[in-house]
């Protein structure tokens, strides 16, 4: 079956077999493999993505169901060599250790943001609720979030 | 020219982070070889039963299916999946089962095919015939006569028992004012790495050798027990760890899968991949813990505990891995804690059920002994009306006695217990906590207070603590080189996932050489590469790769002052680096580039007599001990009597760890060890219910802590370095987990201590305590 969608900017036009999971065509069709398969309960949200901007666990749909859909994964945050406010977070505030879970944190991170440019560290929690770290104990992925909004409140006053 | 700032000691960004927050980590699913294949496996739903038959026919017809095998296929070609530790009864163990499956989601039958999906279409066309036997997953009810036997060969469910019995213990109890008793159960825990296992396997048939990519925490000791079971040389296996999502001990071991994939790959001629799953992963992966433990303590009413008994039962699961019957070792010989304590003794007798293997998990056995100590001087203060905090500071090992050894025939390096103990009250306001908290009860409020003190012992270790079968002892190698261009490459033994020695080592490196951070390179994980090496587990990454580092920087140092004096015309011993030069100590203007050394090191040029050319050392440390971390979490909760529900007030953490190289990265350690310590106590176990069946299969039944579950930690450090090894670095990886455990279910129980409650199982579960809570009201009224 034919998908056509937008990833990262880029549109595609692929045929795949029709249960290919959306995370499955990521990794293994378009070959963006920053993306992380951690269950298959869709609990962990390793394969969170933005799809028309809202994060969206990747693993819980088929490639087929995001027909003409904008989708953003981590490899699609930096802009060129200019990191995202939310991944120099991650790496000032030491928001991550073996990195598994860290491009789903970010991208739901990213949908928290654009909805609430300064959340409390309780909303940031609340926030994290589909997003499993085994690593960090989750304190200074807040940290790291709360040093990006910090940021990109910054950028936008000025 | 610019200062180059000292590098240890500073919260600074890691050299990990750049690929890991793009995206652009290379992970075990992310290998991708031409013609590779995928293998999947089927799984016992069984908990025990005999096979009676496997028909592939028609799994091997379907469309796109490249092979399909049974366990039958391995034999006499896969060696058994190893168990090193020493153990009466040490059962075959094949990489698929033969004839009979012992729990659920052992493997019984693979799949290889272009993709997972068509592997699974695979799967699902094959039958087996099982006949399904009792099965017992209660390890006391699995060593009465009449049990299901695992293992007919051993004619009963012992693993193997041990004892360490001491007089003085009896005759302390005759002594005691009281025998405390009390029956604690470590319960079943599962690591849950974020990501779960995998490997790719690809063999060369051209050159006869073999590539195993794998998410290992043990790269070179996996190569050898994988080049045993396949009869191949170790000189013919590579072994890479990609990056690796997390370990935390489940992938501190050697699994059917590494040897099956391989073989495959062998069989196959073409590269093979095999992907664990949530499913599998929570199933057959390693499991943490499963130890119950009756404990006796004699102890006076003046709180003085003279002497602890234990005796310990100990599920290991249905068949051993790589060290399964060697953790329980620590439990009992930990047991005394940071207490003078002078008898211990203890007995273990080990288990087989129809469950998922144990081995090593954060802690590893001394989560688990911190319990008992901890919960002992709980039980002595309630017994006999005495604070907490009192009863510890009466017992505790003092300052003055270290090296201090223990009952249990161990050395603690160094320690003060007393300060982090008095830290942590001075941090949550201790008596004015106390105060609040009986005007909260007044009010039907339970709030709780929680302590524990613990020591653990760790940086493991010198080579004769570890099994006599396994290829490797507890010594770290390191390889430092200097490249011509000033650059400098480091190779390690150590594989961390996470730990962040990528950045730890370049620091240091960078401090003795005086050059930049960005000048160091570190690399880990590729038996090509790196010296046999022994790994990252038991919290030895620094604390035992790091001296092997200094040992290789040393020798380098040594070397390049030799050629510098040469040139300088000054004695080498006057020599020190700094800022990309080789200086004199007393005078910096006198001083060479770093470059002309090198140059002369590689150029050679001119001789210098016993200096050979280059800028390589390799090095191997043996620790002549173990290290011992400590510290005191204190926590404050309130539970809600008409819920269950436990909330934290304060969770304050003081730990030491020796010299601190890397705060950030400690803290993060501290951080993810009280998460995994907390969850035992509030949230997880792995539960099989009576006929063996997995209740707890995904994420949706096992509940790994998510970010509004747990607190905000504070830390507070305490440095006590260790006289081990030249850092003074103790190793902090585990610590977390151990005191927060006790920490936490210390709280809870405090809190539910105007009931009448002594004692709740774990995990503290909301319907737990619920029930307790009702169950306490009701006696009362």
């Amino acid at each position: 079956m034919r998908v056509n969608l937008t990833i990262n900017g880029e549109q595609r036009s692929d045929d795949i077999d029709p249960r290919t999971l959306l995370v499955h065509y990521i990794r293994d069709v378009a070959n963006l493999t920053g993306t992380h398969v951690g269950c298959e309960t869709s609990i962990c949200g390793a394969c969170t993505v933005l799809i028309d901007g809202r994060a969206s666990k990747s693993c819980a749909i088929l490639a087929v169901q995001a027909e003409g859909a904008k989708i953003t994964t981590i490899e699609g945050m930096a802009d060129g060599d200019k990191l995202h406010p939310l991944q120099e977070g991650f790496w000032e505030e030491h928001g991550l250790q073996c990195g598994y879970c860290t491009p789903g944190m970010i991208m739901t991170a990213a949908d928290l943001l654009s909805r609430n440019q300064n959340p409390t560290d309780a909303e940031v929690r609340e926030a994290l609720e589909g997003n499993l770290c085994r690593c960090t104990g989750y304190q200074h992925i807040i940290n790291a979030i709360q040093s990006a909004a910090a940021k990109m409140r910054e950028k936008k006053a000025a | 020219m610019a200062v180059i700032p000292k590098f240890i000691g500073q919260r600074i960004k890691r050299r990990e982070d750049p690929r890991l927050i793009t995206g652009t980590g290379l992970y075990v699913d992310d290998v991708r070889l031409p013609g590779m294949l995928t293998a999947v496996i089927l799984r016992s739903p069984y908990a025990h039963a005999k096979i009676n038959s496997i028909n592939l026919d028609a799994a091997r017809k379907v469309p796109g299916v490249v092979a399909v095998f049974s366990g039958d296929d391995f034999k006499d070609k896969i060696g058994t999946v190893p168990c090193v530790a020493p153990a009466e009864n040490v059962p075959y163990h094949p990489v698929l089962a033969q004839g009979k499956v012992r729990f659920v989601g052992e493997g019984v039958a693979v799949a290889v095919a272009p993709n997972a999906y068509i592997a699974q279409d695979a799967l699902d066309q094959i039958e087996v015939d099982y006949d399904p036997l009792d099965a017992v997953v209660d390890p006391e009810k699995a060593l009465v006569d009449g049990a299901p036997i695992l293992h007919e060969e051993f004619k009963s469910n012992s693993v193997t028992f041990a004892a360490v019995p001491n007089p003085a213990v009896d005759e302390a109890m005759k002594k005691a004012d009281k025998i405390i008793r009390f029956r604690i159960h470590n319960q079943r825990l599962a690591p849950v790495p974020m990501e779960p296992r995998g490997v790719v396997a690809r063999w060369d048939h051209g050159y006869k050798n073999l590539t195993i990519w794998s998410s290992t925490q043990i790269p070179h000791l996996m190569r050898s027990q994988v080049a045993e079971m396949l009869k191949l040389g170790e000189n013919k296996i590579r072994v890479i760890a990609p990056e690796v999502g997390g370990g935390f001990g489940a992938k501190l071991n050697v699994y059917a899968e590494e040897a099956l994939t391989a073989y495959l790959s062998m069989t196959l001629r073409r590269p093979v991949k095999w992907i664990e799953r949530r499913r599998e992963n929570l199933s057959g992966t390693t499991h943490g813990r499963d130890q119950i433990a009756y404990i006796e303590a004699a102890a006076n009413k003046d709180g003085e505990v003279l002497a602890l008994k234990g005796k310990f039962i100990c599920d290991m699961g249905a068949y051993l891995q790589l060290l399964t019957p060697a953790i329980p070792g620590f439990s009992g010989l930990m047991m005394t804690g940071c207490y003078k304590i002078p008898a211990l003794a203890f007995d273990q007798q080990m288990v087989f059920t129809n469950k998922m293997a144990t081995d090593a998990y954060r802690g590893a056995g001394r989560p688990e002994a911190a319990f008992i100590a901890e919960r002992t001087m709980e039980e002595v203060a309630i017994e006999f009306g005495l604070d907490p905090a009192e009863v510890r500071r009466k017992n505790f090992i003092p300052k003055a006695a270290f090296p201090a050894p223990t009952a249990g025939g161990l050395v603690y390096d160094s320690g003060d217990y007393e300060l982090t103990l008095k830290k942590a009250l001075d941090a949550i306001d201790y008596k004015k906590t106390r105060e609040e908290q009986a005007a909260a009860l007044k009010q039907g409020r339970y709030i709780g207070i929680g302590l524990a003190s613990y020591v653990e012992i760790c940086g493991i270790g010198p080579s004769a603590l570890l099994p006599p079968k396994l290829k490797g002892g507890g010594w770290e190698s390191c390889t430092v080189r200097i490249e011509p261009d000033a650059k400098v490459t480091v190779l390690t033994g150590v594989s961390p996932h996470g730990q962040g020695q990528e950045t730890t080592f370049a620091q240091l490196v960078a401090d003795e050489f005086g050059v930049d951070i960005d000048d160091v390179n570190v690399v880990h994980g590729d038996t090509s590469v790196v010296p046999y090496g022994i790994g990252t587990f038991g919290s030895r990454g620094t604390t035992v790769g790091g001296p092997a580092l200094m040992m290789s920087v040393t020798k380098l140092q040594d070397k390049m002052k030799k050629i510098a004096s040469t040139m300088m015309e000054v004695p080498p011993d006057q020599l020190v680096f700094q800022n990309r030069t080789v200086a004199m100590a007393s005078d910096a203007s006198k001083s060479i580039p770093l470059q002309g050394v090198i140059d002369a090191a590689y150029g050679y040029k001119t001789p210098i007599a016993g200096v050979e050319p280059g800028l390589d050392a390799t090095s191997f440390y043996e620790p002549s001990a173990c290290t011992f971390p400590f510290g005191t979490h204190a926590a404050v909760v309130e539970v809600d009597a008409d819920t269950g529900a436990v909330k934290f007030l304060r969770y304050v953490a003081v730990d030491d760890c020796g010299k601190i190289l890397s705060p950030l990265l400690v803290e993060g350690q501290i951080h993810g060890g009280i998460a995994q310590g907390i969850a035992q106590a509030l949230y997880e176990e792995v539960r099989y219910d009576e006929s063996g069946q997995l209740l707890s299969a995904t994420l949706m039944d096992y509940a790994v802590p998510k970010a509004h579950m747990l607190p905000h930690y504070e830390l507070i450090s305490t440095v006590t370095p260790s006289p081990v090894n030249s850092l003074g670095v103790k190793g902090v990886g585990e610590a977390g987990t151990i005191g927060s455990t006790p920490c936490t279910f210390n709280a809870v129980l405090d809190a539910l201590k105007p009931l009448g409650i002594r004692h709740i199982d774990m995990p503290l579960k909301p319907e737990t305590l619920w029930r307790a809570i009702r169950d306490a009201k009701a006696k009362k009224a």
